[in-house]
């Protein structure tokens, strides 16, 4: 309290001890007979001096932190079309720079030479056609290289894959990725967001995945059928908003299970094969040096974007559609931190497209392996398939899930009676 | 017919004041709701310096976590309590909360609204030879608007869950789902309130402003003849009136997809464990809708300024401005050219790459009147007599911040590059400089310029100069780092980068030595405006009175009294003979000469 106290006294002198001196300023002025329009010589000499000083400390600014950080920030890029975004990137800042020094120098050399000097008229020149075409026209030719330069570069990084190029899926949600890997077939498989389940976190399409969804849609522990129950429980005292909001649970649930129930229908199990090979990856993004990768973006939630710094390679993920980015990483983990000369460097994927209150900690490291190492690591991983069957089997010897919901409605009964 | 009618208003006004005590001229009619277009203006002006206090606050308080991550600050606690900043350190949501309404007051609620309505409702009139605006009604009613919306602007901080915390561009779905982030419920709904009131004040105003200019000018104001400040803040109108409605249809469609359960925005999405069951609808729609207004927003804030500028630097350097009239087709080109960039905000947001490279080039193309402008006003200094005014040394810093943060554009609206450094700190910094810094320098300087003719006294000019030099030092000091920091690769709108240290220490160095420097350098340019606020308000009251034309300028605005009169001038509107740029016009005895003086004899127009 009385370090605010403080503050404020020092503020309020403060301010008093400005207006004092400005009263003292203005005082002096009006025995001088000058009004504050008047610039004085001595003044304006000053600023234009000021002017030219100030030119030189942003351009000793300006080397200093060129010096110091420069470009390197992130390294070198480590992937094909990173090196030619780098490439086209170096072109167009010397272009920029030259272009920054050039109207700079003249603009502040000018405010410091053409200060008002007695006797000195200004030269009333008021336009010059020949001067005007030279920096219509310059300034096009150069516009002119840079959008070619650039098209070329942009329709080779976003044009399509390659056919044997490795397909990976990357899932996005509030506030992690998930990595899918396309299997032996490199085809990924189907998805549907309304098959999510804890057992099917990516929404994966088979007859098996359509009828567990439909399953815990039904009979799960907050399923159409507990809802029901407890809504037509007339002893279940409830607050009015939170049945509110039940029912409109409810009344969604039941729109949903339509759409499963026709999906059920139309589903062919053909699609189901490229599906269960699919291997999915968490924590870490493992990637094979000097291989294509074809990168499928989903978004569960909200738009988020997939940014690799080091591979100069970005996407946003938008819900309710696939986004594609494709690039060749062409130096393993293991050369980087040779390169930058630091062993505990890591490639990462980060999100770059604001996402929620954690958005600055949502991210995945990425490793490029050799392609042995690569080779081994991906033997190592089960498919969709087997984790899938495996995770359905743990959750099914404790207890079976609909006796899991009878318990929950059980309780509440007595909970209820009681 | 309206200038007639205007015309005997404005005698009988001017008949009224000389006469005293006239009901018209009553404390709430002259002061709160005037329909007189300079206090109109003033009362723009009050207000956007207030939401400017605001948001540099704002500002202040996000660049401490920056600097210092997770260290207790005395300055956040004060600020921000223990609810959204408990033991002194900022939390996660509201550090977003904080850019988010640090951006919208700063571009719509200070430089659009604080600028163009300021200069705009004080200039035109003035500058034209018009007794007032078209209709003075509408013009009190779009400050109104504004007024009403800053309101719920700034009590939106004070919500409970907080304010809007989507970021200034709100795109959804994470502005859409309440379940999102805490500020996305009445936060989020206020914010949409304030800007659908906003926009509607705006449309008013833009459709008074371009009223005005096209019917009221004064005899022999031909449109060749008007100041470059009305033809900026002319295009800017009609730049409003087109792009303004765009963002209210995304904005409505954006409250009825949190209040009425639609799916404009929304698909096939799960959130908070809740699987909605919206279907079919764009996330990119919005982006689409939101830049189409957005980008020629950054025209908008940039117009008026690069106008102001115009006028100050050719009056101060005692020249006349350099090619006028290509600064009128720049202008005009500029402003269609805004039309069709916007995509260039999207590049990676998963639209067609071939409509990405259509962008590209429309948006290199706008480098070009660009270039013209530059080059054109630094031709203007060349051979002058420069007056080094605080108004024009704020207009030179202008030039230098179009410069430094133009030549950056280029690399973002190059597709391919920008798909490495989208969404950095690159992008921050380049906008920052571009449009923030150029805006606010071009403000500053029209406050400094045109005080005498709002106030009738003058500014404290050594005052100024410190200003401008703690200004502009803090300014490239705060925003040259940061493109570092950016090409660095690291993502803007991140709460604390000590994440870097995870997977790249020499990047977690750099960043966080850079983002001290950011911080300090913020802290000292947000001190010197203090410099400006009481020079400001000292000078209301207590500045030495101003002369009628302190800085011998041609425009009309100069002709009227110091004093303000209902009508602006007390008798006949002067006629204007010549365009307002007959600075040291060779012959003349003067080194100016006022719009309303006739040719002599065998006097050629420019």
């Amino acid at each position: 309290m009385g370090g605010k106290l403080i503050t404020l006294i020092v503020i309020v002198l403060g301010v008093i001890a400005i207006a004092q001196l400005v009263r003292v300023y203005e005082l002096t002025s009006k025995l001088r007979n000058r009004g504050e329009h008047d610039i004085t010589e001595r003044d304006n000499n000053l600023n234009g001096k000021m002017m030219f000083g100030f030119m030189l400390a942003m351009y000793a600014f300006f080397f200093y932190l060129m010096a110091t950080f420069g470009w390197t920030g992130r390294g070198e890029a480590a992937s094909n079309i990173g090196k030619e975004t780098d490439w086209l990137l170096d072109l167009n800042f010397i272009i920029i720079i030259a272009v920054f020094f050039l109207t700079n120098t003249l603009l502040f050399y000018f405010s410091y030479k053409y200060v008002r000097k007695p006797g000195v008229k200004a030269l009333y020149f008021p336009h010059n056609n020949k001067l005007e075409m030279i920096w219509t026209i310059v300034p096009a030719c150069v516009l002119a290289v840079i959008i070619i330069l650039g098209l070329k570069k942009w329709n080779d990084a976003t044009g399509d894959a390659k056919k044997e190029a490795i397909r990976v899926e990357l899932f996005s949600k509030q506030f992690d990725w998930t990595a899918r890997y396309s299997g032996k077939d490199n085809q990924l498989g189907r998805f549907d967001y309304k098959l999510t389940t804890d057992n099917n976190e990516l929404a994966l399409l088979t007859a098996e995945t359509i009828d567990s969804a439909i399953a815990s849609m039904e009979n799960g522990p907050n399923g159409i059928k507990t809802l029901e129950s407890k809504l037509n429980d007339a002893k279940l005292m409830m607050i009015p908003e939170d049945r509110e909001k039940m029912e409109t649970d409810l009344s969604r649930k039941q729109r949903m299970i339509r759409l499963l129930y026709q999906m059920k229908e139309r589903h062919d199990n053909k699609s189901d094969k490229a599906v269960w090979d699919d291997v999915i990856q968490k924590d870490t993004l493992f990637l094979c040096v000097n291989k294509e990768y074809e990168f499928n973006f989903r978004a569960k939630d909200v738009i988020h974007s997939a940014f690799f710094p080091h591979f100069r390679a970005q996407m946003n993920t938008v819900p309710g559609m696939v986004t594609r980015f494709k690039f060749t990483p062409d130096i393993t983990t293991k050369d980087m931190r040779e390169r930058m000369n630091n062993p505990k460097f890591n490639y990462v994927l980060m999100c770059n497209k604001i996402c929620g209150g954690a958005h600055y900690k949502m991210k995945m490291i990425v490793v490029v392996l050799e392609e042995t190492q690569y080779k081994s690591w991906m033997a190592s991983k089960k498919s969709f398939k087997d984790s899938y069957f495996a995770a359905a089997a743990a959750a099914a010897a404790p207890a079976t899930m609909p006796a899991d919901s009878t318990a929950v409605a059980k309780d509440s009964v007595s909970v209820a009676m009681n | 017919m309206a200038a007639v009618a205007h015309d005997t208003h404005g005698h009988h006004d001017a008949h009224g004041h000389h006469d005293h005590g006239h009901h018209e001229e009553s404390f709430v009619s002259k002061y709160i709701f005037s329909e007189d277009h300079k206090m109109i203006g003033k009362q723009f002006l009050v207000t956007a310096v207030f939401m400017g206090i605001v948001a540099m606050l704002l500002s202040i308080l996000f660049r401490i976590q920056l600097a210092w991550p997770g260290e207790s600050s005395n300055f956040l606690s004060f600020f921000l309590g223990e609810t959204w900043a408990p033991g002194g350190v900022l939390k996660e949501d509201m550090y977003l909360g904080l850019v988010t309404i640090h951006g919208t007051i700063m571009v719509f609620f200070l430089l659009t609204g604080g600028l163009s309505g300021t200069f705009s409702n004080i200039l035109i009139p003035l500058q034209l030879g018009a007794r007032d605006m078209a209709s003075g009604f509408l013009n009190m009613l779009s400050y109104w608007f504004f007024c009403l919306s800053s309101i719920i602007m700034f009590v939106s901080l004070f919500v409970e869950t907080g304010p809007a915390m989507a970021g200034w561009t709100v795109y959804p779905p994470l502005s859409a789902l309440p379940q999102s982030i805490s500020g996305n419920g009445l936060g989020m709904t206020l914010w949409l309130f304030s800007m659908a009131i906003f926009i509607a004040g705006s449309l008013i105003g833009s459709l008074n402003y371009i009223v005005t200019v096209l019917n009221l000018r004064t005899t022999g104001m031909t449109m060749t003849r008007m100041p470059l400040t009305i033809w900026a803040f002319f295009v800017t109108a009609i730049l409003g009136v087109l792009s303004f409605p765009v963002l209210l249809s995304a904005a409505l469609l954006l409250i009825m997809d949190r209040l009425a359960g639609t799916s404009f925005y929304l698909s096939d999405i799960i959130v908070g464990g809740e699987m909605l069951t919206n279907h079919g609808g764009s996330p990119i729609l919005f982006q689409h809708l939101f830049w189409f207004l957005g980008h020629p927003e950054v025209y908008i804030v940039l117009l008026p300024a690069l106008g102001l500028s115009s006028e100050i630097i050719a009056t101060n350097a005692r020249k006349p401005i350099f090619g006028y009239r290509a600064m009128i087709g720049s202008i005009l080109a500029i402003g269609f050219l805004s039309f069709i960039v916007w995509g260039h905000h999207m590049f990676i947001t998963g639209m067609n790459p071939f409509l990405g490279s259509v962008f590209v080039f429309t948006t290199l193309l706008i480098a070009i009147p660009s270039a013209v402008k530059v080059f054109n006003y630094i031709t203007t200094l060349w051979k002058g007599s420069l007056v080094l005014t605080p108004a024009m040394l704020f207009a030179i810093g202008l030039v230098s911040t179009f410069i430094t943060g133009g030549v950056t554009g280029i690399i973002l609206a190059d597709s391919a590059l920008d798909i490495a450094i989208h969404d950095t700190y690159f992008v921050v910094a380049h906008f920052h400089i571009v449009m923030g810094m150029s805006a606010v320098f071009g403000m500053f300087g029209g406050v400094y310029h045109w005080f005498p003719k709002m106030y009738g006294r003058m500014m404290n000019t050594r005052l100024g100069y410190a200003h401008f030099w703690i200004t502009i030092v803090g300014a490239y000091g705060v925003f040259f780092p940061m493109h570092f920091v950016g090409l660095a690769g690291a993502p803007r709108r991140y709460y604390d980068y000590s994440v870097y240290n995870e997977f790249d220490t020499n990047s977690y160095d750099m960043i966080m030595d850079l983002n001290v420097i950011v911080t300090v350098f913020a802290i000292i340019a947000a001190l010197g405006q203090s410099l400006f606020l009481f020079n400001f308000f000292y000078s209301i009251y207590r500045g030495p009175k101003a002369p009628q034309n302190p800085w011998k300028s041609n425009t009309l605005e100069w002709t009227t009294p110091v004093e303000h009169v209902h009508g602006n001038w007390p008798g006949e509107i002067p006629t204007v003979y010549r365009w307002p740029y007959d600075y040291s016009k060779p012959g003349a005895e003067e080194d100016y000469i006022p719009q309303n003086v006739p040719l002599a004899e065998g006097e050629e127009e420019h």
